[in-house]
């Protein structure tokens, strides 16, 4: 499986890379949403609960526009057929899509969070950063199996763009929740607060429930 | 993995399968043995795609039994993935990655030498346009790349879908030993080229609306018999 895994994700990076396709979609909605909230809510800055709230739904819409692209070069240059046909385990697709739509987040929060913290946060409320990466790092990982899930099934219906948000957004609630209210206390105009571990706690479990069901079913979405 | 010895590289009961209500192939009993050529003939959708896409385990059999390589389809198909060569309509390729790097990450998929992928480039006399992304090559050289893809692994079962098609003289008898019969590979053909096909075939299948209406040895059809399936 990991000859095949890495054989994938060597592809998807190159094929970021020269077309950029995903990346610069995802991180342009989410400096421009940053900007818009900005301006909109009338307010120098933003903390704790309101604060946490605009950087995690900000995330998981520009999260959306990235879970839309994952599989479309399989679905339309026959990539799908080509993986099929090698004697790979199947669920090796999974595993590397997974892992290029979290190295696609990581690199869009790179940008993204700073550009968040200048436009929308007072530099006070910016003290918990090892924090609020590992929050980052585990709901990338809910939103990578997830995403990753959902683009498998929404790639083989003709309304990609509309099924992709209506299933993804639903069943990425919890993992909202859950990232918002970690992230809130870290996000403190006033210091950052403890890291909540029991919505971390949450957000780990949220990732192995849906990386255990992806591994159930992916095998399924690939067939005819 | 091999096939039991003697046991035909293809054998299909009654195999049939639907889109749908539409019945796209139904009825449709053979036996290939190894190393032999069944060309396909037959008017558009009268189901030869879909009879090669079953034979390459992207589809699911509906009805009767389909055996390749010894196996039975669908339940032991993982057992003849990367024994199977298929060159279809598409040519299976990223457009934004270069015809070498297409074939260098097919060539992990199949756990194949790299070296493999230059040779066989070399041979369809595209190593001059390798680096060249596909989305710039012309549909005969995305075509060519194809057929190393299809050809990377060494197949015991090639599945050809119009495997000349976009080619010029040049490049189609380039092509030739390596798809040919001097592959040594057993070969489902799909061809329009009535002649052709009859030429490469050992045993001739004419489908019409999905049933057979032509199954014979290659000695006992004329070229009149396959023109007739296009009527």
């Amino acid at each position: 499986m990991r000859r095949a895994v890495s054989a994938l994700v060597r592809k998807d990076l190159r094929v970021e890379l020269r077309t950029g396709e995903a990346v610069p979609s995802m991180l342009l909605f989410s400096v421009s949403t940053f900007v818009l909230f900005h301006f909109a809510l009338d307010a120098r800055s933003v903390e704790g609960d309101l604060a946490a709230g605009v950087l995690w739904v900000t995330l998981l819409f520009a999260a959306v526009l990235g879970i839309s692209r994952l599989f479309v070069a399989e679905r339309e240059q026959g990539g799908f057929d080509g993986f099929l046909l090698a004697p790979v385990d199947r669920t090796s697709l999974f595993v590397a899509k997974a892992a290029v739509l979290f190295a696609f987040l990581v690199a869009v929060e790179l940008i993204a969070v700073p550009a968040f913290a200048i436009l929308l946060l007072q530099p006070s409320a910016v003290q918990a950063l090892p924090e609020l990466i590992a929050v980052l790092l585990l709901a990338d990982a809910g939103i990578a199996v997830v995403g990753t899930l959902i683009g498998a099934l929404g790639i083989q219906t003709r309304a990609r763009e509309l099924i992709v948000p209506i299933l993804a957004l639903p069943l990425m609630i919890p993992l909202a929740i859950a990232a918002s209210r970690a992230t809130s206390p870290l996000l403190l105009e006033a210091g950052a607060g403890a890291l909540p571990g029991s919505w971390l706690l949450v957000l780990g479990l949220y990732d192995l429930v849906f990386g255990l069901l992806a591994f159930a079913v992916f095998d399924y979405l690939l067939e005819e | 993995m091999a096939a039991p010895d003697g046991a035909p590289a293809v054998a299909l009961r009654d195999l049939g399968r639907a889109y749908g209500e539409r019945v796209a192939l139904s009825g449709v009993t053979l036996e290939l043995p190894r190393g032999a050529t069944l060309a396909v003939f037959g008017a558009n959708g009268a189901g030869k795609t879909t009879l090669l896409r079953v034979l390459a385990t992207l589809l699911r059999p509906h009805h009767g039994s389909a055996r390749v390589l010894g196996r039975e389809l669908p339940r032991e198909g993982w057992a003849v993935r990367g024994r199977i060569g298929l060159l279809g309509h598409e040519p299976l390729l990223y457009r934004d990655l270069t015809a070498a790097e297409n074939l260098r990450f097919h060539a992990r998929l199949h756990d194949v030498a790299p070296g493999r992928a230059a040779e066989l480039l070399d041979a369809v006399g595209m190593t001059r346009r390798a680096d060249e992304p596909v989305r710039a090559l012309s549909r005969g050289m995305a075509q060519r790349v194809a057929i190393c893809r299809a050809l990377l692994h060494e197949p015991e079962l090639l599945l050809l879908d119009e495997p000349l098609a976009n080619l010029d003289p040049g490049a189609a008898g380039a092509v030739e030993p390596l798809l040919g019969r001097a592959s040594g590979a057993t070969r489902v053909l799909i061809s329009h080229d009535v002649e052709q096909g009859l030429g490469e075939a050992d045993l001739v299948l004419g489908l019409r609306g999905g049933r057979p209406a032509l199954l014979a040895p290659v000695g006992e059809v004329s070229e009149g018999d396959v023109r007739g399936l296009y009527r």
